[in-house]
This record gives structure tokens, sequence and C-alpha cells, in this order.
């Protein structure tokens, strides 16, 4: 779960212990979090490293600029588990040793999206890449939370559907 | 009110699977004083039950046992355990379904002659004409409620349909309105107008869409003469050695295996159920399955050339508001082969939200050619293809070696596009694109057909009993009490949405049943 109420508590420490870790979070013990502090999520099983990686990999895979990372934490945050440990050790190191090839230091600290693109091109067949992309179309799609960001409406039974509420309201044609 | 009747009693009619088909032939029995026992595999949800929520609402009623692809269509490859998109619940797939009720044209009743022999194709002449037709779907049209048939007006127009109407009529179309749906434009027959709640595929929680669910089943029953038992899987039907049917082995609700006896049965679990059931039935007598002497149970599946095309402009549509299938275009219909390919197509208004959108509308897409996408979803505009497709022999249903919960092996489906198909399909494509540029689409999307929605054919009627597996009532060629009563019995799948056709064949199947009973004939 990402857990908002933590932010006071460890914000500070971990911002102090952080390693790079691309533009996206900041990385502490047992921790990952936005560099605002909005959000934090904790880690038991897998690395914070990897953990970054997958929520990078995430955004990378389905790169919506208004939705917040918080949002893929959630879509990700299901691979911090016993059973999917060998899976995210195996797909981060590959995806590692991909970027050192490149000539970088790892996935995440490449700069560029579209550089981050051509890794996983080269990795799209792998069950690796192709478990996470499945998984987040639901995982990430199907967060209620997301939809009004895309204009989605959602359930409108209880409103009395559309019939009063602008069904038919097009006015540009 | 139900009718408990008892499983040794042998003089009930046997309905297995309460859609579209199996639901209405029940109730059309029922009301003509017939015993019916009707058993469906799935549980029963009413209107109050339906959930407003894409994802959750498949998981309610989707039909999810395991099946198994083949063949080099798409769906085999990103939706390879999910061939079909359909229910299994009381009321079947008529509770998912858009409402879309349009007749045959009269040619396509005889695909074969007007078209002549295409290779590779297994086309043939339906053993019935439009003409012996027309008083089942006046009857089938009143049932449903079409509207803009009878005196029933039509619905109003969505933003999806403004803007597809406005393209369509920029092209030059004229046949272009908001369709012939299932669907109330004022109260009808008990059930309430359409709210324009958008939420047609999961179930209309106002009950103004038609559904056996909520009309003929409970209908059915409130006569006495008709039980529905749900959740019970029906594994076999078994037979005397006189070669008739005698009654069917299912499982119950609790997993245990019943017998019940039968006078007739009729099969009617969609064209993927409908045809594992007779192979799964096969005896020492019928080594290839019931009703299959002609080798053709499970094959020529059809599933009508389908597609989408969405296209984004400027400003936003917001497509999802009021009916999912909003309108049509009907001016391509027609048999036109100097377009390239036989058959026509229809063009409909087609919406969906967020969770499916993003499932479907590049399969395994991803990156910003994807996501771009989405991020205009307020701003999109639908529509489906659906066209006649080819029949073919290898276009088939067999037994897989995978097996289900009841350890019943399941339905292998094989499916490659025909030549014709992909003809067609990349004509529609081309238009529907066409549609939305003339009203101004800065970017279009040719998406690939969806698992299916409509499956048809795989036990076809035919003239002569080698050429397929029943007659013009629906009755198996090689067991006089043995009957299809489904979209299965499809000799050919024009380019019409199947329901409105399942429901008037299944409406004179149970007139024919009961006067041959009466008759002393069956
Ligand atoms: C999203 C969607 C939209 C659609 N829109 C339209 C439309 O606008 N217009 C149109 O004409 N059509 C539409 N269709 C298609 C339409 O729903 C089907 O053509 C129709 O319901 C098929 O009727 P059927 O009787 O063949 O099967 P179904 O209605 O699927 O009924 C089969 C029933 O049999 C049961 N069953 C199967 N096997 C067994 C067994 N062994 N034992 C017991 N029970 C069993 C199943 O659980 C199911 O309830 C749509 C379908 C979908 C999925
Ligand atoms: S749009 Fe109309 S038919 Fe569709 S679910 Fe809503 S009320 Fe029912």
């Amino acid at each position: 779960m990402t857990t908002k109420e933590r932010k006071g508590l460890t914000r500070r420490a971990l911002l102090a212990r952080s390693v790079a870790a691309g533009t996206l979070a900041v990385i502490g013990a047992g921790f990952i979090a936005a560099p605002n502090g909005a959000w934090a999520l904790e880690v038991s099983v897998i690395s914070e490293h990897e953990m970054a990686t997958l929520l990078q990999m995430a955004r990378d895979i389905y790169p919506h600029d208004r939705i917040a990372d918080q949002y893929y934490a959630v879509a990700v945050k299901g691979y911090d588990a016993e059973d999917r440990k060998a899976m995210v050790a195996e797909g981060v190191a590959a995806l590692d040793a991909a970027a050192q090839a490149a000539g970088h230091a790892d996935y995440v600290s490449v700069g560029w999206e579209e550089d981050r693109v051509k890794l996983l091109q080269a990795m799209e067949d792998t069950p690796f890449f192709q478990t996470v992309r499945g998984g987040l179309v639901t995982g990430l799609y199907n967060q209620k939370e997301v939809w009004p960001i895309f204009g989605y409406e959602g359930e409108s039974f209880s409103k009395g559907g559309y019939i009063d509420r602008g069904f038919d309201d097009i006015n540009w044609l | 009110m139900t009718a408990p009747f008892d499983l040794n009693d042998d003089s009930v009619v046997v309905v297995i699977g309460t859609g579209a088909g199996g639901g209405v032939v029940a109730n059309e029995l029922a009301q003509k004083g017939v015993s019916v026992v009707a058993l469906e595999a799935g549980g029963r949800y009413l209107p109050e039950d339906y959930i407003n929520d894409e994802w959750e609402s498949f998981g309610q009623l989707a039909w999810v046992d395991p099946r198994t692809t083949s063949g080099d269509w798409r769906v085999a490859k990103d939706f390879s355990g999910l061939p079909a998109w359909i229910v299994k619940a009381v009321g079947g797939t008529t509770t998912h379904w858009a409402g879309a009720s349009i007749r045959f044209q009269d040619h396509e009743w005889k695909a074969l002659t007007t078209y002549g022999a295409v290779e590779g194709a297994s086309l043939l002449d339906w053993p019935i004409d439009a003409a012996e037709m027309a008083p089942w779907y006046d009857k089938a049209e009143a049932k449903l409620g079409v509207t803009r048939t009878g005196d029933r007006a039509g619905l109003p127009g969505n933003n999806n349909f403004k803007v597809f109407e406005k393209g369509a009529k920029a092209l030059g179309y004229k046949e272009v309105h908001t369709g012939r749906m299932a669907i109330n434009s004022a109260d009808y027959d008990g059930r309430m107008a359409c709210q324009q709640t958008g939420f047609c595929f999961q179930g209309c929680k106002w009950g103004a869409k038609w559904s056996a669910a909520y009309t003929d089943i409970p209908r059915g029953e409130a006569t006495g003469n008709l039980e529905v038992r749900e959740r019970a899987h029906v594994a076999r039907i078994l037979h005397d050695d006189a070669g008739k049917v005698t009654g069917v082995e299912y499982f119950d609700k609790d997993g245990n295996l019943q017998m019940q006896k039968a006078r007739i049965v009729c099969v009617a679990g969609n064209s993927f159920e409908s045809p594992r059931l007779l192979l799964n039935s096969a005896s020492s007598m019928f080594p290839n399955g019931l009703a299959n002497s002609s080798d053709q149970v499970g094959r020529n599946y059809m599933r009508h050339t389908t597609g989408s095309v969405y296209a984004v402009f400027e400003k936003p549509v917001r497509m999802w508001r009021g009916t999912t299938m909003a309108g049509i275009v009907q001016d391509e219909a027609r048999h036109d082969p100097s377009r390239g390919f036989v058959g026509g197509y229809e063009l409909e208004t087609l919406a969906l939200g967020i969770p499916f959108m993003a499932a479907f509308l590049n399969p395994g897409g991803w990156g910003r050619s994807f996501t771009t996408a989405l991020d205009a979803y307020e701003n999109m505009a639908g529509m489906w293809i659906v066209g006649e497709d080819m029949p073919q022999a290898t276009n088939r249903v067999t037994l897989s070696e995978t097996k289900d919960q009841w350890g019943l092996p399941v339905a292998n489906v094989n499916f490659s596009d025909h030549p014709n198909d992909i003809a067609m399909r990349n004509h529609a494509y081309g238009r529907g694109e066409a549609i939305y540029r003339a009203v101004g689409a800065t970017r279009t999307f040719p998406t690939p057909p969806y698992p299916s929605t409509h499956n048809l054919g795989t036990n076809r009627m035919s003239e002569k009993p080698e050429d397929g597996v029943c007659n013009k009532w629906g009755q198996s060629h090689d067991i006089a009490n043995l009957f299809i009563s489904d979209g299965s019995q499809f000799t050919t799948g024009a380019a019409e949405n199947p329901t409105l056709t399942i429901v008037a064949l299944a409406i004179r199947q149970a007139d024919h049943i009961a006067s041959e009973m009466a008759a002393g004939n069956l």
C-alpha cells in the first residue's frame, strides 16, 4: 500500500539516505518514496532498487504525464512478494545489464525515456516484460482514481444515467 | 413459481442453456403447456445485481471456464484462453448484449446462390427463406420491443452517434439512424425506457434492454410449466439402443452428477459449448459424437468479420455516455462484389470505458503511441464493424486436451480469416476512418477484433443431411428428438447482429415442437 501517513516520519531520514534513482523516486531503507514526499512505498521482499526499477519500467511502458507515480506504485506493489521475487530479480538484473552494455550505470539512471524504451523493446518478448506489461493493463487502468484523469466518469446508475446529464450535449459539430 | 419436475419424468423437454435461443424456446414451449426443464451452467443475476464496472461485471457474468485456441486469428495470441466474450448466467449472453436487432436481408438466406461458390469457403443456402421467416421476425420484434419496428420510436442519439451520423452523411451515406434496438425508447411490455446510463454490456440495471433473464425466463416459470435449474452444467446427452435421446447427465450446484430423463432435448449452449457437448456425448453407437454422421459438428465456425474504428477529435465527445451501440450505417450491408469481396457489413457505434479500452484498443500495445491515444479518451468516438464472414470447414470447434473443473475436455476453437474476410475488414476500416475524418478526426485507430461476441454455425442447418447437422427446424438430421436451438444452427452469418434471428428461429422451433408433440410425431 502507498502510505501517506509515513511521510512525516520518514521523509527526512529517507532524503538523507537517498541514492540517485533517475527522476523518479528516492530510495531509502525499505522504502521508495516520491522526491516530494507525497507518498512512499514499503518493500519487504524485493529490494528498493528492484521496486524503483519496476516503477520506472511501468512509467515507460504506459507513460501518462498527467498520472502521478503513486498510481504506478499501486500497480506494481504486488511484485513485492515471495512468489515474484525470483522473476523480479532476474528481470531487473537483465534490464540493468542491458543498460550497462549501453554505457549507463543501470536502467533507472538512463536519462531519456526513448533510450529506456529501446532497452525495453529488446526484451519485449520475455515473460518478465510481458508479465509486467499485462499486469499493468488492469493494475493501472482499473484504478477508479485514475479514471477522472482520462475524463471517464465511471458508474452512472446511481446518478440516474445520462439522460438528464449530457448524453447528447456535444456542441462543436 | 417453479415447477419441480422429477429426474425420472421422461415427458419433459430438456433445454440446455437459457440465453437467446434456450431462454426463448423454453418460455415459448411453457406458454404452450409443454413441460420444460431448463439446465443452466451459470447462476441467476437480475438488474439489481448488475454492476456498472467493466471488469467487476466481467467477473460476475462472463464464461471463464477454460477454452483453448488455435489458428492465425489475433485473438489466439492476445487472448489465448478467452476466444469468446460471452456469459454464463441465467439469460445467457442476452445480459451482455448491446441490443442491435436487425433482420437478415432477403438474399442473405441464399448465400451460395447469391454469391456463387467462393474458393476455400463452405457456403450453403439456408433451407429457409425470407418469406418464411417474415412472420417469425414480426413476433421476435414484438417480443424484444425493437425500436423502429411496429409503432415503436427510435432511440435518441447520443454524442457518439452524432459524430458518426455527421461523418456518415458527409460521405453520402443514406441509411444512417439510431438503429433497431431491443432497448425501450418508451415504456414497453412492463419495462421502462432507456436512461442512457451507458453500461449496456454490463447488464441493464433499468431493465430497458431486453434480456431473457428478466422477461422470458420468469414468464415461463410463472406458467408452472418451466423449471430452471441454475448452476447445472450438462456433461453428456444420453441415448437408447434405438438411437433416440433419453436424457442428460449434469453436474448440479453441489458438484453431484445427476441424470434428468427427457422426451426431447434442445441444445442451446452457444456455438462453442453446443458442439462440445455433442462431441463429448460420443458413444459406441455414435463414436464421432451425437448428430455427427455428417462430420459437420463443430465445423464452419463463424464469428462475423469484425473490428473497430476509434478516432480522436480536437474537442470532447464523451462517447461512453448513453447507449453503448447507439446507431448504424447500413449502406455497406449490400452485396456488391465490385468492392472486392462478397457479402456486406454494417457499421455500428460502440463505446468502451477506460478499463476495457486499455485492454482492447491494441492488445499487447504499449509506449507513447498507445498511451497518447488513451490520453485523448474524452475526445474519442468509436464504431464497430460487423460483416458476413465466410464459413470454412477448418474453422472449427474440437475437443481439446485441456479439461475443465468437471474433468471434461474443453472446446478448442480454431479460426483463421478467409481472404474475403480480410478484404471486407480492410474496406470497412477505410470507410470508418473516412467517416471520422469527414468530421475532423485528428487520429484514427483501426482496432483488431475483440474476443468473439457473435458465435455461429458450428451445428449448421442444411437441406441435405450430409452438408450439416440439423434441418430447417433445427432438428438434428440423425436423431429426431434432438434439436439445436441457438446460434450454432446458422447456415451462414449474414451481415447482421444475430440475436433477433436466433430469437425468431427459437419461437418458430417451439411452435414446431409443440405441434409435432401434439400430433404424436415426437
Ligand atoms: C458484449 C456483447 C454484445 C453483443 N451485442 C449484440 C447485439 O447488439 N446484437 C446482437 O444481435 N447480438 C449481440 N451479441 C450476441 C448475442 O449476445 C448472442 O448472439 C446471443 O446471446 C447468443 O445466443 P445463444 O442462445 O446462442 O447463446 P447464449 O445467449 O450465450 O446462451 C448460452 C447459455 O448456455 C449456457 N451453457 C453453455 N453450456 C452449457 C452446459 N453444458 N450446460 C448448461 N448450460 C450451458 C451458458 O452458460 C449460457 O447461459 C452481443 C454479445 C456480447 C458478448
Ligand atoms: S444505456 Fe439504456 S439500455 Fe443501456 S444499460 Fe443504460 S438504460 Fe440500459
